[in-house]
């Protein structure tokens, strides 16, 4: 399955620095297709930092980063935002927007990135998409009026409406109950096995990781610790931080 | 040794780089606005949209300011001008000082306080909340959605705007004057028109242009930079407002000097 015809994100020797702060000193990840890859660490430590170069948002200092064989280094606006189409991102908090409805959210990226579109479709894909994420009823609603849960599930839907075939998401499960985000992992691999996504997923919560997962790789200083299914990092663990991280999380 | 070079940097030297730095990145934000003005899409709903909150949401508050500016004016003016027994020139006197800078300037000021901090506030929000880079990732253009939008339609509604407070004002002096000296609302207004030139109508639908302009792109340049955290969203809309308003004096002081420059050529 890891071979090289798989390889939908190859990264090499990735340095971002923010003034004296090196947040990462050459980073090599591989993802494979149709595989979840986890990325963990501690706040602060350039999760984050990670996908956003992926996409475009940050330009990095130095290193590779190819999407789907293609250099994003030097890219023109143009070839970006082609590239950016197939690959979905998910914020944090969510970053949808106040101003409209969650219909006007979906429909927002499919309109501007889609030519000829009925009303009729558009619908079809809205109503496909919220089904998708559990939400039909919230078609109306503004952002304001849903809850921490429902503002992820309305954001992961608004990105799998332009079918991204790699889905980058940033800290799904933070700020939310334990309920909710065993809800949102179980909508994480519902994405994968009905959009055949590949995804990397950023997160400190080790339950998420260990839900999503296929593979593990922990950022530590700006490095990756390990990398490898989750047994591997963290029951054969020898490093004190990563054994560290993950007392931390299940209080062993 | 960097960090010495730093340490021992005098404060002026660091305050001088940062007032360049930030006029060659507000420099860099108007000429992208007139770089990419003019390529689709052109986001004609937005637009309309914005107009409508930057037009008609106002006009409450501009018919309560034009008005009261209209009668205080008229008020003030009326003892000097009967000194010389001259109270039969306050529609002229007021006119030209209505069309010529009071309702521009009035409209500007109040728009750049309403609208400018509204923008700056809503764009430095959405900055804060990755609304912005959102968008980016979608392939959306954010700054013709955002910035180019609200920078026209502002443009387009403050002249508009202009207009309807000049008429309100001359409304609140003529019921001023109509009380006083018993002029009638014709007699008024010939008075008005044969006082107020070609130039004096043109100029101020000109500057209102450029104030209109000013406020659109100083509230979203304000609000795209704003720093992350809610407490850069109210330093964007504090800033659109003060840099507007400043902006706003300068631009009417030129301008005069121009259409002065013209009118006794």
């Amino acid at each position: 399955m890891h071979n090289e015809q798989n390889l939908v994100v190859e990264i090499k020797d990735l340095v971002k620095s923010f003034g004296d702060n090196h947040v990462l000193k050459g980073v090599d990840l591989n993802l494979y297709k149709g595989e979840n890859l986890v990325v963990l660490g501690k706040s602060g430590s350039g999760k984050s930092v990670l996908i956003k170069l992926m996409v475009g948002l940050l330009k990095q200092d130095e290193g590779l980063i190819k999407i789907f064989g293609i250099d994003t280094a030097g890219l023109k606006l143009k070839d970006l935002n082609k590239l950016r189409l197939r690959i979905g991102f998910s914020f944090q908090a969510s970053a949808l927007y106040d101003s409209m409805t969650v219909r006007e959210n979906l429909e927002f990226p499919l309109v501007r990135n889609t030519k000829n579109l009925t009303r009729k479709e558009i619908d079809t894909k809205v109503e496909e998409l919220l089904d998708a994420v559990a939400l039909p009823n919230t078609i109306n609603q503004m952002p304001s009026e849903l809850s921490g849960g429902q503002k992820k599930r309305i954001g992961i839907a608004r990105t799998l409406i332009l079918n991204p075939e790699i889905m980058l998401y940033d800290e799904p499960t933070a700020g939310l109950d334990p309920v909710t985000c065993i809800e949102i992992n179980n909508l994480i691999n519902e994405v994968r096995e009905r959009f055949k996504t590949s995804s990397i997923v950023i997160t400190h919560d080790l339950t998420c990781a260990k839900q999503t997962g296929d593979r593990m790789a922990v950022l530590i200083e700006g490095q990756f610790n390990s990398v490898g299914t989750f047994e591997k990092v963290f029951e054969e663990a020898t490093d004190q931080q990563v054994k560290s991280f993950y007392d931390y999380n299940f209080i062993r | 040794m960097a960090e010495r070079n730093e340490v021992s940097r005098p404060v002026i030297t660091k305050k001088l780089d940062e007032f360049f730095s930030g006029l060659a990145k507000a420099f860099r934000f108007v000429k992208r606005f007139f770089q990419e003005v003019w390529f689709p899409p052109y986001e004609i709903k937005e637009i309309l949209r914005q107009s409508y909150e930057i037009g008609y949401r106002s006009l409450p508050l501009i018919s309560l300011t034009g008005f009261i500016i209209g009668i205080v004016f008229t008020n003030q003016s009326r003892p000097s001008l009967a000194e010389f027994g001259a109270t039969s020139w306050l529609p002229a006197l007021i006119s030209i000082a209505v069309v010529r800078a009071l309702g521009p300037l009035v409209t500007a000021l109040i728009a750049s306080g309403k609208v400018g901090s509204s923008i700056g506030a809503e764009i430095g929000s959405m900055n804060v909340t990755e609304q912005i880079d959102a968008m980016e990732v979608s392939a959306i253009n954010p700054f013709k959605y955002l910035v180019i939008t609200r920078t026209l339609a502002a443009t387009f509604m403050i002249p508009i705007l202009v207009m309807y407070t000049d008429f309100v004002a001359l409304m609140g002096s003529f019921l001023s004057v109509n009380v006083n000296e018993l002029v009638s609302m014709s007699t008024f207004f010939v008075q008005v028109f044969e006082a107020i030139s070609f130039l004096d109508i043109f100029s101020s639908v000109i500057k209102s242009l450029i104030f209109g302009f000013t406020i659109g792109i100083v509230g979203c340049y304000k609000g795209y930079n704003s720093s992350r955290g809610t407490e850069g969203v109210g330093q964007a809309a504090n800033s659109a407002v003060v840099m507007s308003m400043f902006l706003i004096f300068v631009e009417e002081l030129l301008i005069m000097q121009i259409v002065n420059a013209i009118r006794y050529a």
